[in-house]
């Protein structure tokens, strides 16, 4: 502990200032959008919320170490409802969370027609993400095996949380990527933040640790304190390094606190727990790498962003009804197809 | 002539071959078995998958979303209900995804009864699947529309469910595939995986050639002018044998349908029948309440009411929590020659 401490407190210098404080001010955007959001759905701005405070100093390095792009020669992304730090960290913007909030027409990632913080990207193969919890587990399979059949050093990255794995989904993953007819390059990531929905651990899991399924299989794994934003770009290095060269699959779990509770069904308050961002922040500034003031004006920046966002959003057209026919099927809706909704 | 497992093969291979079918797994698909059926012995891009319907169904979601088009088999339309939800995400990702995801994909499995193959081998599941909106269904009666059909799924930007009648699977056709040689025997020998050891077998593949079964279009498998059956799959040679035989026995001239696609349907293939007709029976193996057929059967009633001479009528399966194993039990489940006969001489003496 004392060494893997030591480490972590050099890896400090071995970041460098300038990209610690863009990890700083990425994980301010992502926490201001996510309360946006969750004020606009207490005040009728939207309806349900789910999203990820407290993920963004393990979901910010992640993003920012995505090699991304279209096709086989880039890293896939078979994400869950609370990566949105992931997509900011990776340049996506954050108008477009506020669309999907708002459930207007211009929504890019799904027209109106899905909850928020369930984008779909193709431009940086972010696949369709769905309120089904553990999915992205089966699926991620799949763009495993095309990049195990390809000369690249791309691989797939699937995240989602600890209540998860208790699913099928996450068993199969594992089975799937270890097999020796043929390995695949799967960065698992379980990021357990100690419950699943409302439920504590200690009703759902009896693993020492998630990553302790990594033994059974032989499987490079790992357990991080996903709070530091540090240590968490250093593991998830280290992991990609692993899958792209070995073109193995790693399993990391990262221990992170969950801010706002699951969703909206329980309130969205924040809670008590360790917030991943006071406590970089203590660090930068401890270190000299901020001064408050800047913290303070990264903030507010911030939030003026998002209230510019917001108010354009407030403009924009909700969707016309019969768009529901669109995008039924991929060539469009055949002529005779029943649309009456009964007779 | 093929039968409708080699049709299948043979469609596989020409998927191999012309369009892009890298990927062709499940449980057992691979060497040495090549599928329970046999439908994917001698492929080139066959292999084994674990025994885990999730992870297959998954994979080829995966696969089709970074580029392939794979197919992927679920060993019998049985053990298809633990992913349920994945079908949904396959039906749903185009449009939750504001159309920016295409999802090609073929899942083929063995559906319905015929087989002796009790609780958990004979079930259909073709009106579940007419309800996943967003993935095609499709359902051959006959070896050279299982090859069009297979051709035409491998094609579709779209999800697609493949039914295989299993008891069809071993049925000769009536018609050549497009590039099969005219001697069963020889396509036998070249394409069939001998018993015993295989591990130096190789098949040689005829040259078959490009066939379309267009997704969506019914067939009329025998015109007539009295009444009309829709149907699909294993009933739809029974149909086809009772009508036939009523003709030759001058009891009415019954057109058949063959549905062959169950999404979309060719509604106006049926519409323009019934219209002729005025008088309709849908027939299928899969159970009553909320059964495909009722929905064609309440579609029929809203737009062609004042066209019909009598009631329509719908045979299916008995409602029963599964197909039993006893002969006397499953053929009184499950619609028989003998039913259809009766349902159809029914509909004709209607005044």
């Amino acid at each position: 502990m004392a060494k893997d401490a030591l480490a972590v407190q050099g890896s400090y210098e071995v970041l460098g200032k300038e990209l610690l404080r863009h990890i700083h001010s990425l994980m301010v955007g992502a926490r201001v959008l996510e309360e946006r959001l969750i004020k606009m759905s207490k005040s009728g701005d939207g309806f349900f919320w789910i999203g990820g405070p407290g993920e963004e100093a393990f979901n910010v390095p992640l993003g920012l170490q995505i090699k991304k792009g279209n096709g086989l020669e880039f890293d896939y992304l078979h994400l869950h409802y609370r990566s949105s730090a992931i997509l900011l960290a990776m340049g996506a913007k954050p108008i477009d969370s506020i669309r999907q909030m708002r459930s207007v027409a211009t929504d890019p990632y799904s027209k109106g027609r899905n909850f928020v913080n369930h984008a779909a990207m193709p431009e940086w193969n972010v696949v369709p993400m769905s309120p089904t919890i553990e999915t992205q587990y089966s699926t991620v399979i799949g763009t495993g095996i095309a990049q195990a059949r390809t000369k690249t050093d791309a691989i797939s990255i699937v995240n989602g949380g600890d209540g998860g794995t208790a699913e099928g989904d996450f068993h199969s993953c594992l089975v799937w990527s270890n097999r020796p007819a043929l390995p695949l390059p799967i960065l698992i990531i379980v990021v357990n933040n100690g419950y699943a929905i409302s439920t504590a651990e200690s009703t759902q899991h009896g693993e020492r640790q998630i990553s302790d399924w990594g033994r059974v299989f032989n499987m490079a794994s790992k357990t991080i304190n996903g709070n530091d934003p540090v240590e968490s770009y250093l593991a998830i290095k280290e992991a990609m390094a692993y899958c792209r060269k070995e073109r193995k699959p790693y399993l990391l779990e990262a221990k992170t606190s969950r801010l706002n509770g699951h969703s909206s069904s329980s309130g969205a308050n924040r809670v008590l727990e360790p917030d991943c961002i006071s406590l970089f922040e203590e660090e930068l500034k401890k270190r000299g790498l901020m001064t408050p003031d800047e913290i303070s004006r990264t903030w507010d920046e911030a939030l003026k962003s998002i209230d510019r966002d917001h108010q354009q959003v407030k403009s924009e057209p909700f969707p016309k009804p019969e768009t529901i026919w669109e995008d039924v099927f991929a060539e469009g809706l055949p002529e005779s197809y029943p649309t009456k909704g009964g007779s | 002539m093929a039968n409708m497992a080699q049709a299948i093969r043979l469609a596989l291979h020409y998927g191999e071959e012309n369009l892009g079918v890298k990927e062709i797994f499940g449980e057992d698909v691979g060497a040495p078995l090549g599928g329970v059926f046999t439908a994917t012995q001698g492929l080139k891009n066959a292999w084994n998958s674990p025994l885990d319907e999730r992870g297959i169904v998954g994979a080829a979601m995966g696969l089709a979303w970074a580029g392939s088009r794979p197919v992927a088999e679920i060993q019998f339309v049985d053990y298809i209900f633990n992913v349920i939800d994945l079908l949904k995400l396959c039906g749903n990702a185009h449009w939750t995804s504001a159309g920016r995801y295409k999802t090609p994909m073929v899942i083929m499995t063995p559906t319905g009864s015929g087989i002796h193959g009790s609780v958990y081998h004979s079930h259909s599941f073709d009106s579940i699947a007419s309800k996943i909106h967003g993935m095609k269904v499709v359902c051959p009666s006959t070896p050279l529309d299982a090859y069009g059909l297979m051709l035409s799924s491998i094609k579709d930007d779209n999800p697609v469910l493949f039914l295989k009648p299993k008891a069809l699977l071993r049925t000769k056709g009536e018609e050549l595939i497009p590039g099969e040689p005219a001697d069963e025997k020889e396509l036998k020998a070249a394409i069939d995986a001998p018993i015993g050891d295989r591990s130096q077998w190789k098949p040689n593949w005829p040259k078959v050639q490009e066939y379309a079964v267009p997704i969506g279009k019914a067939k009329i498998s025998k015109p007539g002018k009295d009444a009309t059956v829709v149907t699909h799959g294993r009933m739809a040679p029974i149909a086809l044998e009772v009508a036939k035989e009523m003709l030759a026995a001058q009891e009415g001239d019954v057109e058949v349908i063959d549905m062959r696609s169950l999404i979309p349907y060719d509604w106006n293939a049926i519409r323009d029948s019934i219209r002729k007709t005025g008088r309709v029976l849908f027939l299928n193996e899969d159970t009553e309440i909320s059964n495909f057929g009722e929905h064609l059967f309440r579609r029929t009633i809203d737009e062609l009411f004042y066209e019909l001479k009598t009631r329509p009528r719908l045979l299916c399966g008995k409602a029963t929590p599964g197909i039993s194993l006893s002969p006397q039990l499953e053929y009184f489940t499950v619609p028989q020659k003998s039913d259809v006969l009766r349902a159809l001489k029914e509909v004709l003496s209607d005044a």
